[in-house]
């Protein structure tokens, strides 16, 4: 875990992460400006790492309704106005960059953030990007693959040779600067399935997995199908952490939680996945069992500890900004999480900690 | 209350007098409906490679969204190789997992042999079904014998035609006024 700078003996971590979308609020219809959500972002991490969170991380996306196109020039921002939280993006369209670039964008974040920056890899879900950036969607997987090995060889090696299909060798090549620890935590971003937590096990990759709806315990299947394939390729599932992420929304009270949320997202999911959220789905969200994570903050330390119990993952990350959510609403999830929230979950997973 | 119709084949002419037959009984009963009749041998559709369908562009964008934002969809098809057409297949193969949620789907069948009636039972109704669509049980079947010179001369088909049509808008009316009322319940 150490390489992952992971401490255990501190407890599950706990992070938000925000997509960086750009939409407007449901309840006025207004939307505020590219300007005004990006320094949004940066502010919402400051009152995070004031809170005592552990991870703050922002997404790519290039398409319409979002304004993290270049969400590695928002991190180096966020990195400048924090001071202990940890910093990664949430995810990196790998795909579609050159592997050198990102890791030199994210070594030199490292620095900047004194020893803070973490790459989370992702294929995209959706493929705009392709063609904006030059892309053939063809290539969709063998491009992630191909660029995903490369990223982790550059993390290992100072000097790397490397051949491929999809962009020149490198002969000799230095890859600078060096993050200060001397590597990265490169994690592997997987959808819900089981298919490609297969993938991140077989090549003995960290894991954070996103988890829209449902129950834990359906996930809980793509989580050990990770931890086998990392046991089948001879590496130890103890030492290699798993993320979980998913929509997150505190309140008073449960009902005043779902009310509050769930227009942001039935109407934020309508605008950048074409389909609406199906209320029945987001109502059942108020079931200990369910992965969401919306409801008062008793209720939301019971289910993230039920999660722990079923996942034994060492990080959670919430998304707490989605679809428009007014800046104090935010302000006010970062105040639960901080005073109440966060503490319980430390104290209930650290090693030896308190039995529930 | 939108309604798109799907003629699901790109060539024959059947399965379009079928729906052309359909959208003008249609019109005569609820004249108010908003509609779109998408004759698929007007549209230039990609293969599906497995995007969101909000990532496709020109012909496959516009099928795509009218189908999305629909209702009630009236659904065409001829019987190819014991099976619905690849591009009515491929329709559904562009859309999301649960694309139909929410969406009343009715069926009418066209065929050149009455052998060929449960295609449609056994191969589309899954289909729709698994794409969450609210289904009108019974659905109607032309054969080869009901048409006549792009007209169909049968008089059972006319009146099963209205049936079909007015047993899509009722249950699109029911499933709305259940939708709303469960919705209400959840207060939020």
């Amino acid at each position: 875990m150490e390489k992952y700078r992971i401490d255990p003996s501190k407890g599950m971590e706990f992070g938000i992460y925000t997509l960086g979308d750009h939409l407007a609020d449901p309840r006025t219809g207004e939307r505020i400006s590219a300007k005004e959500r990006i320094q949004q972002m940066v502010q919402l991490a400051q009152l995070a790492d004031q809170a005592g969170i552990d991870f703050f991380s922002v997404g790519e996306s290039h398409q319409p309704y979002f304004a993290s196109q270049a969400h590695a020039v928002i991190l180096a921002a966020i990195a400048q106005a924090t001071e202990k939280i940890k910093i990664g993006s949430s995810s990196t369209i790998l795909s579609t960059s050159d592997p050198v670039r990102v890791y030199e964008n994210f070594a030199t974040l490292d620095l900047i953030s004194n020893g803070r920056a973490e790459i989370i890899a992702g294929r995209a879900s959706r493929v705009g990007l392709f063609e904006l950036l030059g892309y053939d969607l063809h290539n969709y997987e063998a491009l992630f693959e191909e660029k995903f090995d490369l990223l982790l060889q550059l993390n290992e090696e100072e000097v790397v040779n490397w051949s491929g299909e999809f962009r020149r060798p490198l002969r000799n090549a230095e890859v600078l600067p060096r993050p200060v620890t001397g590597t990265l935590p490169i994690w592997r971003a997987v959808g819900g399935t089981p298919a490609s937590a297969i993938k991140a096990g077989y090549a003995g990759v960290p894991m954070t997995v996103a988890m829209l709806g449902g129950p834990a315990s359906v996930f809980k299947q793509t989580i050990d199908t990770y931890r086998e394939a990392l046991a089948a390729s001879g590496y130890d599932p103890t030492q290699l952490p798993v993320a979980t992420t998913g929509f997150f929304y505190a309140a008073e009270t449960t009902q005043e939680a779902l009310r509050d949320y769930y227009p942001h997202i039935n109407e934020g999911m309508k605008k950048t996945n074409g389909q609406g959220f199906p209320k029945q789905l987001f109502a059942q969200g108020a079931d200990h069992r369910s992965i969401i994570n919306v409801g008062s903050p008793q209720q939301i330390i019971e289910k993230i500890l039920y999660q722990h119990e079923q996942f034994g993952h060492q990080r959670y990350l919430a998304q707490l900004d989605f679809g428009g959510v007014p800046f104090e609403k935010m302000a006010r999830n970062i105040e639960y999480i901080g005073t109440e929230i966060l503490p319980a979950i430390k104290k209930y997973t650290k090693q030896g900690g308190a039995e529930q | 209350m939108k309604v798109v119709g799907i003629s699901g084949s790109i060539v024959g002419s059947k399965t379009k007098t079928a729906m052309s037959l359909l959208w003008e009984e249609m019109n005569k009963a609820y004249p108010n409906a908003e509609h779109v009749l998408l004759d698929l041998a007007d549209y230039q559709l990609q293969f599906s490679d497995g995007r969101n369908y909000l990532d496709y562009t020109g012909d496959t964008a516009y099928v795509t969204e009218q189908i999305m934002q629909a209702d009630i969809l009236f659904i065409g098809t001829p019987i190819f190789q014991a099976s619905i057409p690849g591009t009515l297949k491929n329709v559904f193969d562009l859309l999301p997992t649960q694309a139909l949620r929410d969406k009343v789907a009715a069926i009418i069948v066209t065929a050149g042999s009455a052998r060929h009636f449960l295609v449609a039972e056994q191969q589309l109704k899954p289909i729709l079904s698994y794409m969450k669509a609210h289904l009108v049980s019974s659905y109607v079947f032309a054969e080869e014998k009901d048409f006549l010179n792009g007209n169909i001369i049968n008089d059972d088909v006319h009146l099963r035609v209205q049936r079909l049509i007015e047993d899509a808008f009722d249950l699109a009316e029911a499933q709305a006024s259940i939708r709303t009322k469960k919705e209400a319940e959840y207060d939020f």
